[in-house]
């Protein structure tokens, strides 16, 4: 339709290497003394989609914030997509976020914006133009099968659906890699698959997906890579793992 | 940033007025009732200031001379009174003239007697009028020094309505501290409302700023909108109060125009109405602008 264009600003993907994550030897402990993190190093490839599993205060959720830059290791290096977080300023900690989806198990959407403005706000930060935006927003839209409730705010919308949104804006500017934390977290089982065909679709268009989750049955049925930390390390790292625990 | 960038901040900001409607009312109505009080407090204080200087104003001093002195004499006391720094107008009351006034204020009957036999009681005079009226006393008891130790020289007595004089300057001055005091403590409680409906928008918007930083949004980006909103809100709530004051001024001025004395006239509408918009107005935008300003940049470091 736009005659083989080449929207050069979509294509944030940096040729050469293959590894996107690359973590070495990272250490994280909190003010409060807490050490969440005691020497991880992780390598994820291009294209891989990676369960984070392990018990409650692991070290799971720290571990997803590193990488979008929440947080900042108290040791060790990460590069995630080519920046490399420990020199990265903070006033381009937002390009660095461009790249990267991010999905939460709330959802996180901005209140008083219907799912379009959601969508279009990931979008509207990259200062992409404005004919372009509505086509890539609906696009994305209907792929997450929300193109008919695109003018309803996340309170006149389901649980499933509010995700759908998340992911929808999570996507729309073609970041190559996606954190998800316990994105089915708040769904119920039925719901929940329906979130996950959507990132597989996701992943095997190319994105890199690291997802950290609860869901036994999930990782035990999709058979990906799966990495368990406990007590701040990575305990296991296998391909085609599975889920390991037993709540 | 792009001009669509800049069009998308205005719109975005616009819309947050309404999108957080009743946010937006509460805020604005704190505006309006905190610049109100205030505009009042300054309208009161200036006529009431301007009602002081009118009064210290009609007070002057009258020099009353000896009934012998003789025109180089007069011309002498005359340059000496000039000479004083404090002093801005010196004028000559001659006796026939003080007869005249005389006549007009106690009428006919009471000069009546002095013109039949030709004599007049009344002694020359200079009427004083000096710069600050604080110094009314201090050019007073001035001027009676220039007799020095002689009984009989030139100045026969000086007035100025000592102790009613001291006493109406305690007041005037009252009334001043009173409204500078009044307009500062309502300035505060101004700042202190604003700043607490502020506050109540901050936990409301921590959220969705953070949402916006994940997303990749920087703080200038996400500053703008903030920034529009606020101005939007402050120059609504001003542009309100004006009207409410401007009204209200006007219809005073209307009812007091049939009883003003000339003691105490209201300051003309149209002598404030130009500076007194741009102050209300300009107050409105500085809020807004301030308000959203502080308001954000507490989450923006996410």
């Amino acid at each position: 339709m736009c005659g083989g264009r080449k929207n050069t600003w979509l294509q944030n993907q940096k040729p050469g290497s293959d590894t996107v994550i690359d973590m070495q030897d990272v250490w994280k402990t909190y003010p409060n003394g807490t050490h969440a993190l005691k020497g991880v190093t992780v390598q994820i490839d291009r294209s891989e989609f990676v369960y984070v599993v392990g018990p409650s205060g692991a070290g799971k959720s720290t571990f997803m914030k590193l990488m979008y830059r929440e947080e900042v290791p108290t040791k060790g290096q990460i590069s995630v997509n080519g920046f490399n977080l420990g020199k990265l300023k903070q006033r381009n900690i937002p390009l660095l976020r461009r790249n990267i989806g991010v999905i939460f198990q709330d959802y996180r959407l901005l209140p008083k914006l219907t799912a379009y403005e959601n969508v279009a706000f990931a979008m509207e930060v990259i200062e992409a133009p404005r004919k372009l935006m509505k086509k890539r927003v609906m696009e994305v839209l209907d792929l997450v099968g929300l193109k008919n409730k695109a003018n309803r705010e996340p309170q006149h919308l389901s649980g499933g659906e509010q995700q759908r949104v998340a992911i929808a804006r999570a996507i729309v500017n073609n970041p190559s890699v996606i954190v998800a934390d316990e994105p089915t977290g708040n769904l119920d089982p039925e719901t929940s698959w329906g979130i996950m065909q959507l990132l597989d679709e996701i992943n095997f268009r190319g994105t890199t997906i690291v997802m950290a989750t609860h869901n036994k049955e999930i990782v035990n049925t999709m058979r990906k890579r799966v990495l368990a930390i406990e007590d701040g390390q990575v305990v296991r790292d296998q391909l085609r793992g599975e889920y390991g625990y037993e709540f | 940033m792009n001009f669509n960038t800049l069009l998308r901040h205005f719109r975005e900001g616009t819309k947050n007025v309404f999108r957080n409607g009743w946010m937006s009312i509460a805020s604005i109505m704190s505006i309006v009732v905190s610049l109100s009080l205030l505009g009042v407090a300054l309208l009161l204080v200036l006529n009431l200031d301007r009602a002081a200087d009118e009064v210290d104003k009609q007070i002057e001093i009258s020099v009353y001379l000896n009934l012998e002195i003789d025109q180089a004499g007069r011309d002498t006391v005359e340059q000496e009174i000039r000479s004083m720094p404090e002093v801005e107008e010196v004028s000559f009351v001659s006796k026939e003239e003080g007869l005249e006034t005389m006549r007009e204020t106690l009428g006919d009957a009471m000069v009546k007697g002095y013109e039949e036999t030709g004599t007049n009681p009344l002694p020359d005079m200079f009427k004083v009028q000096v710069i600050e009226a604080t110094t009314v006393p201090f050019v007073a008891d001035k001027i009676s020094a220039l007799n020095g130790a002689d009984p009989n020289g030139p100045i026969y007595e000086v007035d100025y309505g000592k102790g009613t004089a001291e006493r109406l300057f305690q007041w005037t001055q009252t009334i001043r501290v009173v409204g500078v005091v009044l307009v500062l403590a309502l300035g505060v409680m101004a700042m202190f409302l604003i700043a607490n409906t502020i506050k109540i928008t901050i936990i409301a918007r921590r959220r969705e700023i953070a949402i916006m930083k994940l997303v990749g949004a920087t703080n200038r980006f996400i500053r703008w909108p903030f920034f529009i909103e606020g101005v939007l809100i402050g120059m609504t709530g001003s542009a309100i109060t004006l009207g409410i004051l401007l009204y209200g001024y006007f219809r005073i001025e209307l009812a007091a125009s049939g009883w003003t004395s000339a003691l105490f006239t209201l300051i003309p509408l149209s002598e404030v109405s130009l500076w007194f918009s741009i102050l209300i107005l300009g107050l409105g935008f500085l809020i807004g602008a301030w308000g959203s300003t502080i308001s954000i940049r507490k989450f923006l470091k996410v």
